[in-house]
């Protein structure tokens, strides 16, 4: 049986699908969700209502959703560093959390200090952290050729027990030894609090602007610089790259460790602008490195779009958690992540071929 | 300590090691097909809820019961790999980007976890279980008794699985068809081998292994639904299927040298062994990064190494 459609390889691929196929994705996505809710009996018209009115109507809820944007922006662009030189990396969730760590410990330590500081020596230690987590993905890949999906995902799983060890079994430094029944991280400095802006009534996280910084940032490194350049090379053909001596195990070092300083920045900042602690359950509950591969990867692995895909994400995670109850049953939020994952996976042949319908050849007239 | 506690975690690495064999098994059909299956971990779930639903609702005698929710839990696992297969066969879509869409949407905040809210898998009790089988009444003998005898009986299917597909795959007609279509899915295409279906038909088949895998979570380890119970288990197939050099037979062993860590604490702590729990929780991850990076060595890649096409869509030539 010959299957009823046909893939067509473009041969130029026209500039307005750029834009075009990550909103095809997304309201494709949403389609397949209605389906998922019909299917079990819910009425999708009135979820998505709700979803909307939570996270996007009114400065209230965009002010909600900017800080689910925030750290998904960071493992946004995580994903989206390390997949461009086609490394795969998803441990933007450790990552994350050792950057936490790393900035917790920094923002409890500088205590009396100016907040421009301990902001600063927040950024700094959450992308350390985060850097030299990934690093070790990038040393294990370059050195011995070990699958970097795999060790970067097992880290994950590390990283959330360590998490787990230092706020709930054990007396460490960055739990508050006040909380006897209810282990808790230590709050950081009062004057560490990273601050708000308000623009028209919407408050915006301070840490919202470094990631506008940082994908300007990683858009101009990968535009213009020669390290970018390398990198380009070294995704469309390793082989290549070695023959123009580009020295493919540094670079791939570098790429994981800028990946995970990101990430980290993420950590950072969920500590510093949000929680002002340590957060073990909070943090592992919001899965913020996850929901960063599909940011990742409806952004098309642009830098600036995935900002912009972080708040659209963002709304949606956020509005979903808010939501969640008897009947707005949890899972919902993943189910519909992993279809826009699907979706914006399937879109990226939009761009490489044409569909074309297989006109059925009737072989008694073809003779 | 005796010889005792060695005998008691011999035995409880089988027991934990058994769901890790399904899903790797699963994975080394999927992938000597040459199709990459990172959904693994939610095709798990989604069938470790499905067999958690069908032992709660299935009516019946106990056995009947037992028996559906695994068929149901292969069901499960294997629609969703056959969305696995859609993606990347016939949309010859990335396939890493295509399985971490798999476990996302299935996973742990997903639709397994979706699935058991509105059926209410979560809120009681999963009555009819796997259980540990007394083999001719020989549970009892020393040494042998709880290590062989003593087993449930997806385990015992598990060994003839073992047997029965290290002969599919390298003595029979269709398994060396299936390898030629994951080594060089152009030849196999000349030779008149239907690339797109071995590779359906062995992404579905991984899928419902994969689905035995979650059932035996939700009804005989845990036994009961907890939103992402396997806890990495599916990654660390994967891992073993690497591990194995795709044979499963080696992949058998490398299921109970992880069944016994992920055991070890429970053992321990329940013999009074004092020692951190967080410890012996990562110890399964950080044994599955070093294991790959010994395995990943140069030598044993050109020996034993991975489907030269997994992971590349296969496109035919246009003409």
């Amino acid at each position: 049986m010959k299957s009823p459609i046909r893939l067509e390889r473009r041969l130029e691929q026209p500039k307005w699908l750029n834009w075009a196929i990550p909103l095809i994705s997304l309201v494709a996505a949403l389609i397949l969700g209605a389906i998922v809710l019909l299917a079990t009996g819910k009425n999708p018209w009135d979820v998505y209502f709700r979803i909307f009115e939570r996270g996007f109507a009114g400065t209230r809820a965009l002010s909600g959703s900017l800080k689910t944007a925030t750290p998904l922006a960071f493992t946004g662009l995580c994903a989206a560093v390390a997949f461009r030189m086609g490394l795969i990396n998803i441990g933007g969730e450790g990552q994350l959390y050792m950057g936490a760590v790393g900035a917790a410990g920094v923002g409890i330590a500088l205590d009396g200090q100016p907040t421009g500081v301990v902001v600063v020596a927040m950024c700094l230690a959450g992308m350390l952290c985060g850097a030299l987590y990934a690093a070790i993905v990038g040393v294990l890949r370059a050195k011995f050729n070990t699958n970097e999906i795999i060790t970067s995902l097992m880290l994950n799983y590390i990283a959330s027990i360590f998490l787990s060890y230092l706020i709930y079994n054990s007396t460490s430094y960055w739990r508050d030894p006040v909380s006897k029944n209810f282990p808790a991280g230590k709050p950081i400095a009062d004057r560490a609090e990273w601050n708000f802006f308000e623009f028209a009534g919407i408050k915006i996280p301070l840490a919202f602007f470094i990631a506008i910084i940082a994908a300007v940032a990683v858009s101009v490194l990968y535009k213009r610089t020669r390290f970018g350049f390398e990198v380009g090379v070294i995704a469309d053909s390793p082989k290549a790259a070695r023959y123009a001596g580009i020295r493919t195990s540094s670079t791939i070092i570098l790429v994981l460790a800028l990946s995970g300083a990101l990430a980290g920045l993420g950590g950072a900042a969920d500590v510093g602008n949000f929680r002002q602690l340590l957060d073990g359950k909070g943090l592992q509950m919001s899965g913020y490195g996850y929901t960063g591969i599909v940011v990742a990867a409806l952004a098309r692995l642009n830098p600036i779009t995935t900002v912009v895909v972080a708040v659209l994400i963002g709304g949606l995670t956020n509005a979903g958690f808010a939501l969640q109850g008897p009947d707005f049953p949890s899972g919902l939020v993943g189910t519909l992540q992993g279809l826009i994952l699907f979706t914006a996976v399937a879109g990226e042949i939009l761009i490489k071929y044409r569909i074309k319908a297989n006109r059925r050849v009737t072989t008694a007239v073809a003779a | 300590m005796n010889s005792n506690i060695l005998i008691i975690i011999i035995a409880s690495a089988i027991f934990y090691g058994t769901p890790l064999f399904f899903a790797a098994l699963g994975g080394i059909f999927t992938e000597r097909s040459g199709v990459l299956n990172l959904g693994v971990e939610g095709t798990m779930l989604l069938g470790g809820v499905s067999g958690a639903w069908a032992s709660q609702h299935v009516g019946g005698s106990a056995w009947f019961t037992v028996l559906m929710s695994i068929v149901i839990g292969m069901i499960a696992g294997g629609i969703t790999s056959a969305l696995l297969a859609f993606l990347c066969v016939t949309l010859k879509t990335n396939q890493t980007v295509a399985g971490l869409a798999i476990t996302i949407f299935a996973g742990a905040v997903g639709l397994s976890s979706y699935f058991a809210n509105i059926w209410g898998v979560a809120e009681n009790p999963v009555p009819r279980q796997i259980r540990r089988l007394d083999v001719f009444g020989l549970a009892d003998t020393p040494i042998v008794g709880p290590i062989i005898f003593n087993q449930t009986i997806l385990t015992y299917v598990s060994w003839v699985l073992a047997v029965l597909s290290t002969v599919y795959l390298f003595r029979t007609r269709i398994g060396l068809q299936l390898r030629a279509v994951g080594e060089s899915p152009q030849t196999a295409d000349a030779m008149g081998i239907s690339v797109v279906k071995y590779r359906y038909v062995h992404t579905i088949l991984g899928g419902a292994l994969a689905g035995i895998g979650g059932v035996f979570y939700s009804l005989a380890i845990v036994p009961t639904w907890v939103d992402g119970m396997t806890k990495g288990a599916g990654w660390i197939a994967i891992a073993l299927v690497i591990f194995g050099f795709w044979r499963p037979s080696l992949t058998l062993l490398g299921a109970y040298l992880f069944g016994a860590l992920q055991s070890l604490g429970s053992t321990l702590k329940a013999r009074g062994v004092n020692i951190s729990g967080d410890i012996l929780d990562a110890l399964p991850f950080v044994m599955t990064i070093v294991v790959l990076v010994l395995v990943s060595s140069r030598f044993a890649h050109r020996k034993l190494g991975a489907p030269a096409a997994l992971g590349v869509p296969y496109e035919r030539e246009e003409r």
